[in-house]
Parts: C-alpha cells; structure tokens; sequence
C-alpha cells in the first residue's frame, strides 16, 4: 500500500486545521476524564462544601464489593451475548441480502432502519413488547408455557436488554458485513463455483475470511457500544432492576453517581470501566489482528 | 429616502396633539419597560410534571400578577432524583436557583448541607414576613423541623399513603362495597373471596413497597425504623427496620403473592399497581394520597372507595399516624437580598389558606395548613368528596411518637433503591423474608455510615 503525503509550506497550517478537534477532544474528553481520576481519590459531599483526599478507599471498596463484582460479571454476559448476537444476524442478513439481485436495496433499507431509531426508543418499545400484563409477547409465550415476569425474574430482565440492544446493532453490523461481501473479489468466488464448490462452502472458504477486518472492526466497536452506549436501553427497560439484574457497569456509574451522589465512588467506578475498555482494545489489536488478514 | 422634498408643512395644532399623545405613549411603554425590567426574578426549579405542573405554574403565575416587583419563573427539571441533582450542580457552578423542590426522601441530604442552604425559618424573620409553624399541621412541620424545631424548608406537596378500593368488584364477590378492610386479617379474607370468586384476578397490590409497606408499616405499628428517633438525633443512626414485625409483614406478602392474594407492583413507585388497579385486575391498592385525581380520572367504569392503610390489630390496637412524603421548597445560599425578598413574599402567599386548599383540592395532597383544612371543611369539600379527608384524618390521629413522626437518612434515595432490591429478591425465592430485611439493613446502613463520612469532615 502506498500512502499520499501532503506537504504543507505553512509550518502553522496544520496545527490550525488540527485544532478544532483537538479542542474538543481536551475539552469534552480529556478534561473531564482527568477530573474523574482525581476525584476517585476523593470524598466529598455533594454540594462540594469538603473534600478529602482518601488515596484508594474507594478501588478497595469496589473490588471487595460482590454487588460490583456481579455487576462486573453480568456486563461480561451482557457484553458477549449481545456481540455475538448482533454480529452473527448482521452477518446472516448481509449474506442474505448479498445474494438478492433485485429487491437488494429494498431490504437493505428495511434492515437499517433500526439505527435511525434512538436508543431511548428502542428500549421504551422492547420494553412495550414484553410488559407483563399488556405486552404482545408475553402473551404468546405463556401459550408455551413460559410466564414472562421481567420485573421479579433476573435471568428474563437480562434477556429483555440483550434482545433490545442486539436489535439497534444489528443494522450497524448489517451495514459494514454487506459492503465487506461486497467487496470480495467476484473472481475468486466463480473460480470457486467453476471448482464445484457451494454457496455455503464458498461463503465460509472465501468470504468469511476476506471479511475478517471488518469482523475485527466490529467486534471492537460491538463491544464499546454495549460497554456505553446501553445506557438508554437499560434505563428505559429495567432500571437495573430486579435486585440488580441488570444493573451493567455503566448503569451502576450512573446509579451511585447520578441518583446517590456518591461522586468519589462513581467516579472511580467510571475510571475502573475506562481501563477495563482500554485493556480489552489492547488485547484485541494486540492478539486478534495478528490473525487478521488485511 | 428617494422621495421629492416637499419642504417644511406648517405645523398644526392636531400635530401638536398628536405628538403629545405618542410620547405619552412612548413614555408609558419606556415605563412598563423599566417596570417589568425592575422586577426581580425568583427562579423555581420543580419536578412536577403533567397536569400537577401545569396547576404549579398556574400558581406562580397568579402571583405574578398579584404584584409587579417580583417574578417567580418556574422550571421544571424532570424527576425528583433529576431536579435534586440539577440543583446541586448548579450550586457547585454558582448558577443555582432560588427555589429548589426537593422530595422527602432528600431532606437528609438537604440538612446536612448546611453552607448551601438558607433555612426558612431564618428566612421568613431576617425578611419580616409572618411566619408561624403553628399554623402548618403537625406532622408536616415535624418532618421538615430541625431538633430544635425549626422549620427549614417550607412544606408545599405531603402526600400520605391510603387505600384505595374497588366497590364494584367488591359488589361481585359478595362483599359490602361500603367496607372496606380494615385490618392486614380482613385484607386477606376479602381477598381470597375476591379472587375464588373470580371478581378478579388478584386482591390486592401495592405502589411503593419502601414508602407504604416498610416505612409506613413501621410508624403505623409504633415500630422503630432506625435508631436515634428514627435518624432525626443526628448522622450516627443505623437502620433497625429488619424487627419482628416488618419481617411478619414481608413473610406474609410473599406468601400472598405464593396465594394469589397479591401482586407486585414494581420498584421504586410501583407504576405497574396504579395499571392493575385501573384495568380491575386488583381490587385494592396502597398508594399515596396524590394518586387520587388518577384514580378519579381512570376509574370510569368503577366506583373507587378510599379507605386507612391496614394494620395488625394483634400488634397494636390503635395505630399510630401515618408519615408524609412528597416534597419541599428549599432555598440555596448565594443570591442577593431583593431576591430573598421576592422569596420570602412568594412562601407568605403559597401559605394562604386559599391557595393552599386549592393546591389540595385539586390535586389529592395534604392540606399543609390547618387553616386550608377549615377552609375545605366550610366550602363542604370534604363532605362533597367523600374519601378526600381519609389521608388528612390517618395523618392526624393520635399523638405522633418518636416512631411515627417521620424518617430522615443520608442518602436515602439509594437505601430505598436496596430495599427494593431485597423485596424483588425475596419473591424471586431468592431469600427469606429475615434474610432479605437483614441483608437490605446491612447494606444500608454501609450507606450511612458512608454519609456520616463524607458530611462529617
């Protein structure tokens, strides 16, 4: 791969046309992350009136908490079970949709308009979906002889909020896996056909492979959408509920922060949830991309 | 301009009179300017929304035309845990309103915050505004009292939880629609007619599990929920509400709801049991007394009745009053005298008794002033609204103890969130009803020695 290079003859140019970003990175990122690293090493009442410098309290607490340490382990559920879901159908319906030569754009509209919808509002019609006393599904499911009761039952809330953000991803996946099949080289895949090879098998010899830099992009970002961007969906559906169900990381910052006003544990927790992603992106470039093939 | 010059026109007397009139005119629009600019706001920040918001602005608009040197401009801020937490950003940004409402369970929170707030007692006397707690019922003024009973914040909406019924439903299972239950016993009995008769598919349910099966159960029953009078001696207080009868009380909703006999309404406010009640699902529900206008409103197809909270008669034999909720206006530190001013005339005019029984007729909350109550009684309010004055009586009788007069805990709202998680846990056949109070007393009481801390240094 060859790279373009630009030459500026303005030494100043460039930081200028920098700047902007820069500027909102230090201001509406960085800044506010130093803060919340300083003030995990602080008690404070709310009003800001005292504030104690008391080292790492806070960390020991968390860690010696089982609440955080459960919450710890259903984000990891959360966070697996709606990246697996929300890939696999995103790869299944751009694999479909691929395959059509008609009705191809139709489709695709179709299954991206669940990204337009605001994550607010997915999990408010989940939500409406699965109530238990007017909901449509629920009403189905007891004629399987499943009593739907997200309100008492932990393991049905959990379902509920990876059913609601799965959804929303999927469009997002869908998106980026058709234009990766997109891509692959028609060549390959008629030589592979003239060889006598399948659909399904040439899907998963060529495509699947051709496509794992996308696959590795997505994994990355499935992963942060469900570390963050949750928040809405979880707020709308459950609440965290019942007795913590599914109170996911993000959830719990808000809850003891927001909610409690317990500023110096919530902002430790918030510090803890940024290295636990910065670590999982190390180790994803790290160790999953030396087995992509770009 | 474009136009010919057409030189100077004699001038007029009409011109002369007419030039009179426009500056008079000029002159009085200036005037109104500079009045209306002269007024001094009084910023409200409030977390009533829907038809309660609408008659909140209606108020601070009536008194807005009552005179022109003040102007109260209300804000709503979204829910009592958002306004809370809005204003307090506020206050660490210097931006903070004059007038914040802060909901019950915040009034620990409030206190201890002692440079952020001007407590209205100090208030009332430092602007020499009549201001005299005796006039405020009695339950009201102890739960927004100091120790040394100052009034530090001044009560606008109390609510208290009351019962409410279905006398259709009651009709259908044989009962008498006109009585209701009266004690825990005869809420079961009624029940089980209710349900084996299929009047309806549950007998009863209930809003706020904290609120009105823990807290208000507790000073019902004469029964402490904390220690030092219930967390109004001071910050050191730790929870004591996993005792025999709040144990007895929650064993006995789980195996209800084992029965049949009653169904969950969901955490925090219970929205799910306003929903059963309407749709005639339940045949009672437990809610406060605000929640009357709703069930007005939604019970087109059904007589409701409206009826004291239940109690254990082998517990006590003359239940203790219930305790309030709802909310209080504070005001922060840190704007100039004028405002304060403005303040001071605004709480003089929300404590008349006219406003104050309207507030209260019209939405279901307490009449805060003993003088709204005579008011609604000489209007003959109460007697065309039968039910109005159950909250008024049950909040009123007897002689309030150190159990019954209220609850007041540093970071309350989060311990009520625990409670709820240890109820959900117990009908979850997670634990047992000791295990599950033990465990939300434990947790709780983490919280407030965390709160001790961090309001102590």
């Amino acid at each position: 791969m060859d790279t373009k290079r630009t030459t500026f003859n303005n030494r100043l140019l460039p930081y200028l046309l920098l700047a902007p970003q820069l500027a909102i990175t230090l201001v509406f990122f960085i800044w506010p992350a130093a803060q919340a690293v300083k003030s995990s090493f602080e008690r404070e009442d709310p009003f800001g009136f005292s504030t104690v410098f008391v080292g790492f309290t806070h960390y020991q607490r968390l860690l010696a908490d089982p609440n955080y340490l459960d919450s710890l382990w259903r984000t990891a559920v959360f966070a697996v079970s709606v990246t697996v879901l929300a890939m696999v159908l995103g790869l299944a319906f751009a694999a479909a949709v691929d395959r059509l030569a008609r009705s191809a754009k139709f489709y695709t509209t179709l299954l991206v308009w669940p990204y337009a919808v605001a994550p607010v509002v997915a999990g408010v019609l989940w939500w409406f979906l699965f109530n238990t006393s007017t909901g449509l599904l629920p009403y189905f499911l007891e004629r399987f002889g499943i009593r739907w009761d997200h309100d008492l039952n932990g393991t049905h809330a959990m379902i509920l909020i990876i059913i609601a953000a799965a959804w929303k991803q999927i469009s997002y996946n869908f998106l980026f896996f058709l234009a990766g099949l997109q891509s692959v080289p028609q060549s390959l895949i008629e030589a592979a056909a003239i060889d006598g090879s399948g659909p399904v098998k040439r899907f998963f010899t060529i495509s699947l492979p051709l496509l794992s830099p996308t696959t590795f992009f997505l994994f990355i970002i499935n992963v942060n959408y469900t570390m963050f961007d949750t928040f809405p969906i979880v707020d709308a559906t459950t609440g965290g509920g019942p007795a913590q169900a599914t109170t996911t990381l993000v959830y719990k910052v808000y809850q003891d922060g927001y909610v409690g006003l317990n500023l110096g544990s919530s902002s430790a927790q918030s510090v803890l949830l940024m290295l636990i992603v910065m670590l999982l992106t190390f180790v994803q470039f790290r160790f999953v991309e030396r087995r992509v093939q770009y | 301009m474009g136009g010919p010059y057409w030189g100077p026109a004699p001038i007029k007397v009409e011109d002369i009179t007419m030039l009179k009139k426009l500056s008079m005119a000029a002159f009085a629009v200036a005037l109104s300017a500079t009045s209306s600019l002269a007024a001094t706001e009084v910023t409200w920040w409030h977390a009533m929304g829907g038809e309660l918001g609408k008659k909140l602005e209606e108020i601070a608009q009536k008194f807005n035309d009552s005179q022109a040197d003040y102007k109260v401009v209300p804000v709503y801020k979204g829910s009592y845990p958002e306004t809370l937490t809005a204003a307090i950003a506020a206050f660490r940004a210097n931006q903070q309103p004059a007038i914040v409402q802060v909901f019950e369970v915040g009034t620990g929170t409030m206190m201890a915050a002692k440079g952020a707030v001007y407590p209205v007692y100090k208030l009332m006397a430092d602007e020499g505004e009549t201001f005299d707690p005796k006039t405020f019922l009695t339950p009201v003024t102890g739960y927004y009292s100091d120790t040394q009973g100052n009034i530090l914040s001044l009560p606008f909406n109390s609510s208290t939880p009351i019962m409410y019924y279905n006398k259709d439903v009651f009709k259908k299972a044989g009962l008498d629609p006109e009585v209701a239950p009266k004690t825990w016993k005869e809420v079961e009995e009624f029940s089980k007619k209710i349900v084996s008769s299929g009047a309806a598919k549950c007998g009863f349910t209930s809003a706020w599990i904290t609120w009105v099966q823990t807290e208000n159960l507790s000073a019902l029953h004469d029964k402490p929920f904390g220690t030092l009078q219930n967390g109004f001696g001071g910050v050191k207080s730790e929870f004591t509400f996993n005792g025999p009868l709040q144990v007895k009380h929650w064993a006995n909703l789980k195996k209800w709801q084992d029965e049949g006999l009653f169904k969950y309404g969901g955490p925090v406010g219970g929205d799910q049991a306003a929903t059963m009640f309407y749709a005639q699902e339940c045949a009672i529900t437990m809610n406060s007394s605000a929640g009357r206008a709703g069930v007005i409103n939604n019970a087109k197809t059904f007589t409701p009745g409206f009826a004291p909270l239940p109690y254990y008669d082998d517990e006590i034999k003359e239940p203790k009053n219930s305790i309030i909720g709802g909310a209080t206006l504070w005001v922060l530190n840190g704007k100039d005298k004028a405002t304060y001013k403005g303040v001071a005339k605004f709480f003089s005019y929300l404590s008349k008794s006219e406003v104050q029984a309207d507030w209260h007729q019209f939405t279901g909350y307490l009449p805060i002033t003993n003088a709204a109550y005579d008011l609604g009684q000489k209007q003959g309010y109460y007697q065309k609204n039968p039910g109005s004055d159950i909250a008024i009586k049950q909040i009123t009788r007897g002689t309030p103890s150190e159990n019954s007069k209220g609850v007041r805990f540093g970071n309350f709202t989060q311990v009520r969130t625990i409670v709820d998680e240890e109820f959900q846990a117990l009908l979850a056949n997670k634990k047992d009803a000791k295990q599950a109070l033990d465990s939300a007393a434990q947790r709780g009481n983490a919280l407030l020695r965390e709160f001790e801390a961090a309001n102590s240094n």
